[in-house]
């Protein structure tokens, strides 16, 4: 009986759900940085996902996806709140 | 998967559900708040204590499997390091855009947009 097989599924479910609810906020958010916080969430729950995927079919090349997710989220986050501040992202 | 200890089954589920728990609490927290800082509130914080925690899971399952990578510690130290500042950036660019989520006693409005502080 192995219960991190059993328990995985319930987890990827459960990011899934939050992937939505921040899907919702993304599409409906008033403020524009209410849509930045949104995509913010997204990848910060992807990255989450990629890695219980990888844990669930015992392989490690999520990390390399997850990884740049994570970087890639970063810097469009800095982006986007940058353009909101300045108007300009280089200036 | 593989075949593990019990105790460390128990422990790695356990890592997980606290993950995925406090992801979901912290999507529901974006949805349900009225105001942009509220609803900053919840994701900033729920959800990187979610994905601390299933990283964590990951660097224990992957370490008993006996293929431990400093991926994960990548990834983690990377989301810990960079959320803060995303999440300052975004207050920054909010208050910017609407003066009325500026702190009662902060700076003035020719200031509040400098990157002096």
């Amino acid at each position: 009986m192995n219960l991190l097989a059993t328990v995985l599924p319930w987890a990827a479910g459960a990011f899934v759900v939050a992937l939505l609810l921040a899907g919702w906020r993304l599409l409906r958010g008033p403020m524009l940085a209410d849509r930045i916080l949104a995509l913010d969430t997204l990848y910060v729950n992807s990255v989450a996902l990629l890695v219980l995927i990888g844990i669930y079919f015992d392989t490690a090349v999520f990390f390399e996806v997850a990884l740049i997710i994570a970087m890639m989220g970063f810097v469009s986050t800095v982006a986007l709140a940058k353009y909101l501040l300045r108007g300009d992202i280089i200036e | 998967m593989r075949d593990l200890p019990l105790a460390l089954d128990i422990v790695l589920s356990l890592l997980v559900v606290l993950g995925a728990t406090f992801a979901l609490v912290g999507a529901w927290g974006l949805v349900k708040f009225r105001d942009f800082l509220k609803r900053l509130h919840g994701p900033t914080k729920a959800s990187t204590v979610g994905v601390g925690a299933v990283l964590l899971a990951s660097i224990g399952y992957f370490a008993a499997a006996g293929r431990a990578s400093l991926h994960e510690l990548l990834i983690t130290l990377f989301v810990f390091m960079t959320a803060p500042v995303a999440a300052h950036l975004l207050v920054k660019a909010a208050a910017h855009v609407d003066p009325r989520l500026r702190p009662p006693h902060g700076p003035n409005e020719s200031e509040s947009t400098s990157d002096d502080r």
